[in-house]
């Protein structure tokens, strides 16, 4: 068994290790290599850095680090010259990185045109601090804190990074004082709701039972959303520690981790991490000899939305086919197996780890009054600087929108702005000012969901928006009741035909009607929340829809059965790019000449619209289309 | 067992702790729609049919536990509303042949829109289904139609918890859901018993008998097959037997059936059936009357009483049958080699 | 059944049905449930949802094993050892019921004395079943009660059935588990009246409620009841009476509802029998493979046109009643026997309803006593014993008293199969019941869609087996033992054990019966159709 004492040393020793790291006189190159990272290319990044050092036979440390959240600059290089600041590379490619090495390290040019930005101790020329940059100066970095800044896969990583103190904390203070201290903390649940973390511990720890069980939800599954997968991949111990100290205050001996399969780096990440804590004694029986015993287990979920709800979660871990039941029993007082279960974010619960770690009134710092601490957002939709951002509850939208996402890219005029996922609902330019808190979020007709926000622009048809959520709705909805099975079909077959000018009068009035009979019939969340998309949009951006329904016009020129493509030969330079990338060869004219798109054959692609070079800007969006 | 009372629609009424609030009334003759709810199976909440205001907050009934001084109100307005969303859907979304469909005069879900009124013009402002589904026909006794099919799970559920087999679940996701045998394949090539439990309770023509004819009446017997000694009802029409159901009340089966109880009635009335005796003449049988038959076996048996006879009796005949056999072969042949097929 | 008379003192079912809900553990041996008994298979099934244990001791994997805890593929033939293994475990680790057996029952020294032999080593090699299996199985029996045995045929048709019901038997006593709800050793009845048969003295050694036929009194009583001269001499029972129709000795037979050529063990011994008998009267609903050597046949009207009474498994008379007239000029059973007997003889069948006759049954059978017509109209059925008619009936037997007074255990050694396996004949050939037919099918044959769902008769084979003659699934195969042979379609499939084969015995086609063996349980007189020694070839090669 391994002691506290025992424990005490490793932390002693990994944070000796992670200082020389850092001062051993060898420069430290560090590659975001998350799901986010791989995707653009960090992988053939990483080896041609590998290649260009063994090359030039620099002596370095080369690790991977997880995501850091500038998606829109990945792949992402650190490079850490011994008493320099890090430089943040971004954008990098195989073939830059070779240079990189060559100029900085070996030169000492550090390229300031490659880097977003810098950080650490000290500043070089031509570079930002990167979180004076306007995309991570409003954010606050805690549950984030260590993702992409060290590597997942070692466990002295953590140590060195205060991990693992809040589980000796809480052995130290008791579970009451525990729960105590997550209530003083204000911590509402991550995952969508906002209930209070404590309140929901209260009931299962005062339930009796001779088993209690905590699941750790980590089936992301809103459309766009990505926190949770690079937390998993960035930081897997924040997450187990989170799980260990919930597993004590509830007196649950095993926990489960239902992750979708989707998410193979993470779920890699997380088996790697268990590994190292049970041989470390931090997951086991009588962990470091406090007599509590916590197990934790891996359950792959098969990716159905509505798995992320609790009692469908539930059943799926079971082995059921993963549908919801009716609550009361809550899963609190009868969940897994029948016994009191505990589900609760992956966020939340790397927050419980940082409240624990730092106090509750460190985490409460942050915040508004009844929503404390920050939250981790994905943003992404028409914005410049999509990506993963964590940001203390309470800024507006409009700081997220503009200040951080850099408003619409392409001079295009930003219009709404979605939060919550499919759950959630459309907010206009004129409720930009609403806090991002649980509470303002919902009198806007929205949620605050588990951080996804989509950002739309001047060229997103709301009711195409609409009918994509709903869409996704429709497939996700498990089935198993009326309003939802048959309610969602009914909402995306009217939007369908609205978007392809098929749409009736009193469509929208059916719209309303279903969708409150939607939310007041459906048994579960995924119902209960499924017309939030459709009901905000009428709300907010009624007139569309009218557009839609009565001029048979898309006014934000996206519905192609209603829109046409023209070409305004005043502008046109006769280039013919656009009749060479026509893919039905609707377009012609010759060089220098008019051109004409021949509207019988034009299948609204939109190509000669992207191609038609920007000074002459001659193709346009015509509704309602010419065809009728 | 406690008494509980509580109120609904105004009207007092008592009922036994721990029912539901759909239970209560519906045994107090007040009827609440509902279409996923059976007797035989625990409450799952899916149809949201059965819907009820107590304090303004809408349960669902079946899943509501009868509560001392309950007020319940079938049919506020926000209760109203969501009902008449589900079953508009519902009915969107279902064949309209109801006249050529076997269930119809049993069909819960006319029952439920006869109930709750139907406007026919909203239900044609919306989107009927595009493609119907194959039918499947693979079972002798009963077919699946998955366009009739509500989705109730009452078939999900009695497979599992009646039959406790696990025939049944529910297949894809969304509005494509449909019922299924593991991996949708035909119910001829699942594990299917073809017991007809689910049949039986299906609310809906989906799950339908094949052959179904209403019989005249029904007479109280007990099944002919295995030593279970089930209770079943034989519906007679004229002079045939067309249908079997199974005796809720008989502790030896409380409602249930298999396939040969349900289904294998039709040797009674098969063409192959001996009607009249038989004397064999020259190595053929030939067509005798009682009177004759039974006179030539009085007077040949005669012949060989004592130890030159034997009698089987019968494990299919009943007990009075088979008490006279035995009386009849000790008594008169004076043996006692009387036995039956007990060891087979 | 004569081996539970001897442990308890009486043959029937212990418990009911309904208790099968509040069983802790079942231990199913050589009962394919869900298929002979579908119901009790569907209550057992559900109860295992529920929570309850299931052991599940089959030579073949039935339907049931699919939802065991357990799963016990021992050899056939080997079920004495198997459960005397299972005892000597209970005994071993002191699961035993201590308290019962000192109260209860008798003859336990002996009874352990004979434990002795079955060593882990002896046991295992007998059964093929790992010893740890075994153990697994005695705690699950021994520590979840109420804990109940169920068997069929698949015990009982041997040569020694009679051990093995008494090792059921054992068992219950050992752990204390009969005489209380929900456990019990429970043979479950295959015939929807075979309990009322011989309930009403369908038996050649007993009399109805089974008052011997050796005992001088109830000799004497019946020649009271029946005003006429009774003979003292047990008769002869089934397969003797076929034996002796063979030797000559029996030349008249009266023959009710039955087809003995498709159902009776070796069968092609039973058509000569026939073929020798002088006057047969074949009594029955369908011109049948039997009938065809019949003298006479009389035309008998179906369950759905008569009244009467049933008596169901868990020893509960049930009410059968007329829906229809009968078909033609059919008539019920007991009318066509009433008249032979008004023919021959002056007194004695003047019955003009079957609820005369009943009330005959009340006066001579203690154990019907109570069972009548009337009450039956209120009440849904009756379980015997109910010996008067204001008793509500016994619901499970043996509680507080045996019914011999004391149970009794019975030591036991292995005795091997009748017939084994040699060169010329190296499988073992099992029968069994499909859910979708009815014995000889003469009624299910005739119920369109039951063929539809199981159409004809197969042989199922180990792979290893097929491979060996390499035999295809889905080919014809010719099967023969050392008393005949048929040809059926195999089906290759690891439900058998490597050189066990099965076959049901529902279709004339495929007359299994031809190849079963008629070798006697020299107690219960049952034969061995569990156990027979069969040759399987390619068709092509035979002919």
């Amino acid at each position: 068994m391994v002691q506290l004492t025992d424990f005490q040393d490793l932390q002693r020793q990994a944070m000796a290790d992670w200082e020389s790291l850092h001062q051993d006189g060898r420069p430290i190159i560090m590659v975001g290599t998350a799901t986010c990272g791989r995707s653009a290319g960090s992988l053939e990044v990483l080896d041609a850095l590998r290649a260009a050092t063994e090359k030039q036979e620099i002596d370095c440390h080369i690790f991977e680090v997880g995501c850091t959240g500038a998606c829109y600059a990945e792949p992402l290089v650190y490079i850490i010259k011994p008493d320099q600041p890090a430089i943040v590379y971004g954008d990098v490619t195989p073939q830059l990185a070779p240079r990189l090495i060559q100029s900085y390290l070996i030169k000492d040019n550090p390229l300031p045109r490659y880097s977003i930005g810098t950080f650490g101790n000290g500043r070089i020329e031509g570079i930002p601090d990167l979180f004076s940059t306007p995309v991570f100066e409003p954010q606050a970095r805690r549950a984030l804190n260590r993702c992409g800044f060290i590597d997942p896969t070692s466990l002295e990583h953590y140590l060195a990074n205060d991990g693992y103190t809040g589980v000796t904390k809480a052995f130290a203070i008791g579970p009451e004082q525990v729960i105590e201290e997550v209530k003083n903390a204000g911590l509402r649940g991550r995952g969508g709701a906002g209930f209070p973390t404590w309140r929901k511990w209260r009931f299962c720890r005062d339930a009796p039972s001779d088993q209690k069980y905590l699941i750790c939800n980590a089936d992301e599954g809103d459309p766009g959303a990505f926190m949770n997968r690079s937390l998993l991949e960035g930081d897997p111990h924040a997450v187990l520690e989170g799980m260990i100290i919930a597993g004590y205050a509830l007196g649950a001996s095993i926990g489960y981790i239902y992750c979708r399969a989707e998410y193979p780096l993470a779920l890699e990440r997380l088996r790697g991490a268990i590994k190292q804590a049970k041989e470390h004694g931090l997951l086991g029986d009588n962990i470091l000899d406090s007599g509590f015993d916590f197990h934790i287990k891996i359950k792959e979920g098969a990716g159905a939305f509505v798995c992320g709800e609790e009692t469908a979660l539930i059943a799926s871990i079971e082995g059921k086919r993963g549908m919801p039941t009716p609550r009361p029993p809550f899963p609190a007082v009868s969940g897994l197996w029948g016994k009191p279960t505990i589900i609760n974010n992956v966020e939340s619960l790397a927050d419980v780890g940082l409240i624990l770690q730092n106090g509750s009134d460190w985490f409460a710092e942050y915040g508004t009054e009844k929503s404390k601490g920050t939250k981790t957002i994905a943003l992404v939709g028409k914005v410049k600087n999509t990506g993963l951002v964590e940001v203390p509850l309470g800024i507006t939208l409009r700081e997220l929108v503009f200040d951080i996402g850099g408003g619409a890219p392409d001079g295009k005029a930003f219009k709404a702005v979605q939060t919550g996922g499919p759950s959630g609902g459309c907010i206009p330019e004129s409720l930009l000012d609403t806090p991002v808190d649980y509470d303002s979020l919902n009198a806007a007709g929205t949620i605050m969901g588990s951080g996804g926000v989509v950002v739309m622009d001047e060229r997103t048809c709301m009711v195409d928006f609409a009918r994509y959520f709903l869409d996704f709705a429709e497939k996700e909805s498990c089935g198993k009741c009326v309003p939802c099975r048959l309610g969602t079909k009914q909402l995306l077959g009217i939007l369908e035909d609205i978007c392809a000018g098929n749409g009736r009068p009193g469509d929208i009035e059916m719209l309303e009607e279903l969708g409150r009979g939607i939310k007041a019939g459906s048994l579960c969340g995924l119902g209960q929340t499924a017309p939030n998309p459709v009901l905000t949009t009428i709300r907010y951006f009624r007139d569309e829809y009218e557009a839609h329904i009565h001029e048979k016009r898309c006014p934000a020129g996206a519905c192609k059965s209603l829109i046409s493509y023209y070409i305004n030969n005043d502008l046109c330079v006769g280039c013919t790019l656009c009749a060479q990338n026509c893919s039905t060869s609707a377009i012609t004219g010759e060089f220098k000449g008019p051109h004409y798109i021949d509207q019988d054959i034009c299948t609204q692609c939109g190509v000669c619209y992207t191609v038609c070079p920007k000074k002459a800007n001659a193709v346009e969006i015509i509704s309602p289309s010419l065809r009728l | 067992m406690e008494k509980i009372k509580l109120t609904i629609d105004g009207l007092e009424i008592e009922a036994e702790a721990g029912t539901s609030v759909l239970d209560a009334a519906l045994a107090n003759d007040i009827y609440i729609p509902h279409l996923c709810h059976h007797p035989d199976l625990k409450p799952v909440g899916a149809c949201r049919l059965c819907g009820v205001d107590v304090n303004g907050r809408m349960e669902m009934s079946c899943l509501l536990p009868v509560r001392e001084g309950l007020d319940v109100k079938t049919n506020s307005p926000e209760v109203g509303a969501t009902r008449q969303v589900a079953i508009e859907l519902l009915l969107a979304d279902h064949p309209q042949g109801c006249l050529s469909c076997g269930a119809s005069l049993q069909c819960e879900l006319l029952h439920i829109a006869d109930h709750i009124g139907v406007d026919g013009e909203r239900i044609e402002r919306l989107r009927r289904p595009s493609e119907p589904l194959p039918i499947d026909n693979s079972n002798p006794f009963f077919s699946f139609d998955p366009n009739k099919c509500v989705l109730c799970g009452i078939c999900v559920r009695t497979c599992e918890d009646i039959v406790g087999l696990g025939v049944l679940d529910f297949v894809n996701r969304g509005s494509r859901t449909v019922i299924g045998t593991f991996g949708n394949e035909p119910f001829i090539d699942s594990i299917c018993e073809s017991c007809g439990e689910c049949v039986v309770r299906c609310p809906v023509g989906s799950l339908a008998p094949k052959r179904w004819q209403r019989p005249s009446h029904e007479v109280q017997s007990t099944c002919v097959y295995c030593g279970v000694g089930c209770g079943i009802y034989l519906g007679v029409k004229g002079d045939q037997v067309v249908s079997v159901r199974a005796d809720r009340e008989r502790p030896s089966n409380q409602g249930s059936l298999c396939v040969k109880g349900r289904y294998g009635y039709n040797f009674i009335n098969h063409k192959d059936r001996l009607t009249t005796p038989l004397i064999k003449k020259e190595g053929q049988f030939v067509e005798a009357t009682w009177d004759e038959a039974l006179d030539l076996v009085a007077e040949k048996f005669a012949d060989y009483k004592g130890s030159e006879f034997a009698a089987l009796a019968s494990a299919k005949c009943t007990n009075e049958d088979n008490y006279l056999i035995q009386k009849f072969t000790r008594a008169v042949m004076q043996t006692n080699t009387v036995d039956h097929c007990a060891r087979l | 059944m004569a081996g539970l008379v001897t442990a308890f003192g009486s043959g029937a079912m212990t418990n009911s049905i309904q208790e099968i809900d509040n069983t802790a553990c079942f231990f199913n041996i050589g009962t394919n449930t869900t298929h002979a008994h579908p119901i009790i298979g569907h209550r057992i099934r559900r109860a295992v949802n529920n929570g309850a244990k299931l052991i599940v001791a089959n030579p073949k994997e039935i339907e049931l094993a699919r939802h065991a805890d357990l799963f016990i593929q021992h050899q056939p033939g080997s079920d004495v050892v198997l459960m005397m293994g299972m005892a000597r475990v209970i005994l071993e680790e002191g699961l035993h019921d201590e308290a019962f057996i000192a109260e209860r029952t008798e003859n336990f020294a002996a009874f352990k004395e004979s434990l002795a032999e079955f060593t882990p080593e002896y046991v295992t090699e007998l059964t093929g079943v790992p010893w740890a299996q075994i153990q697994a199985a005695a705690r699950m029996y021994a520590t979840n009660t109420p804990s109940a045995i169920y068997y069929a045929m698949g015990i009982t048709q041997h040569t020694h059935g009679t051990d093995n019901v008494m090792a059921t038997a054992n068992l219950a006593l050992l752990t204390g588990n009969v005489g209380r709800a929900s456990a019990g050793v429970n043979p479950l009845r295959g015939q929807n009246n075979v309990q009322g048969a011989c309930d009403l003295g369908g038996l050649p050694n007993v009399y109805p409620g089974y008052q011997k036929v050796a005992d001088p009194n109830m000799q004497k009583k019946f020649e009271e009841a029946w005003d006429v001269k009774l003979s003292p001499e047990n008769g002869l029972t089934h397969v003797e009476i076929f034996n002796a129709m063979y030797e000559g000795d029996i030349k008249a037979m009266y023959l009710v509802g039955e087809n003995p050529l498709l159902t009776e063990a070796n069968a092609n011994h039973v058509q000569e029998a026939l073929e020798r008998v002088e006057f047969l009267v074949v009594q029955d609903l369908f011109m049948s493979e039997t009938a065809a050597y019949a003298h006479v046949i009389l035309p008998a009207a179906s369950f759905a046109e008569k009244d009467g009474t049933f008596t169901n498994t868990e020893r509960r008379a049930q009410r059968v009643r007329q829906a229809i007239p009968p078909r033609g000029n059919s008539r019920p059973d007991w009318w066509i026997t009433a008249q032979i007997g008004q023919r021959m003889s002056d007194h004695g069948f003047d019955f003009n309803a079957p609820q005369e006759i009943m009330a005959e049954v009340n006066q001579v059978t203690p154990i019907y006593g109570g069972i009548t017509y009337e009450r039956l109209e209120d009440v849904n059925g009756l379980q015997w014993p109910c010996p008067t008619t204001d008793h509500p009936g016994t619901q499970f037997l043996h509680q507080g008293k045996f019914a011999r007074g004391k149970g009794h255990f019975s030591p036991l050694h292995y005795k091997p199969p009748f017939e084994q396996t040699d060169d010329d004949y190296p499988l073992l050939l099992t029968t069994d019941r499909s859910l979708f037919h009815w014995h000889s099918g003469s009624m299910t044959h005739r119920v369109a869609g039951l063929d539809v769902l199981n159409s004809e008769e197969l042989l199922l084979i180990h792979p290893q087996d097929a491979a060996a003659q390499g035999i295809a699934d889905g080919e014809m195969v010719a099967v023969a033992s050392r008393r005949g042979a048929l040809s059926v379609r195999a089906k290759v499939t690891d439900v058998c054990l490597p050189g066990v084969v099965s076959m049901t015995f529902h279709f004339p086609e495929a007359p299994t019966n031809v190849l079963t063996s008629s070798a006697l349980d020299p107690v219960a007189k049952i034969p061995e159709t569990k156990v027979a020694a069969v040759r399987i070839e390619k068709l092509a090669e035979l002919v």
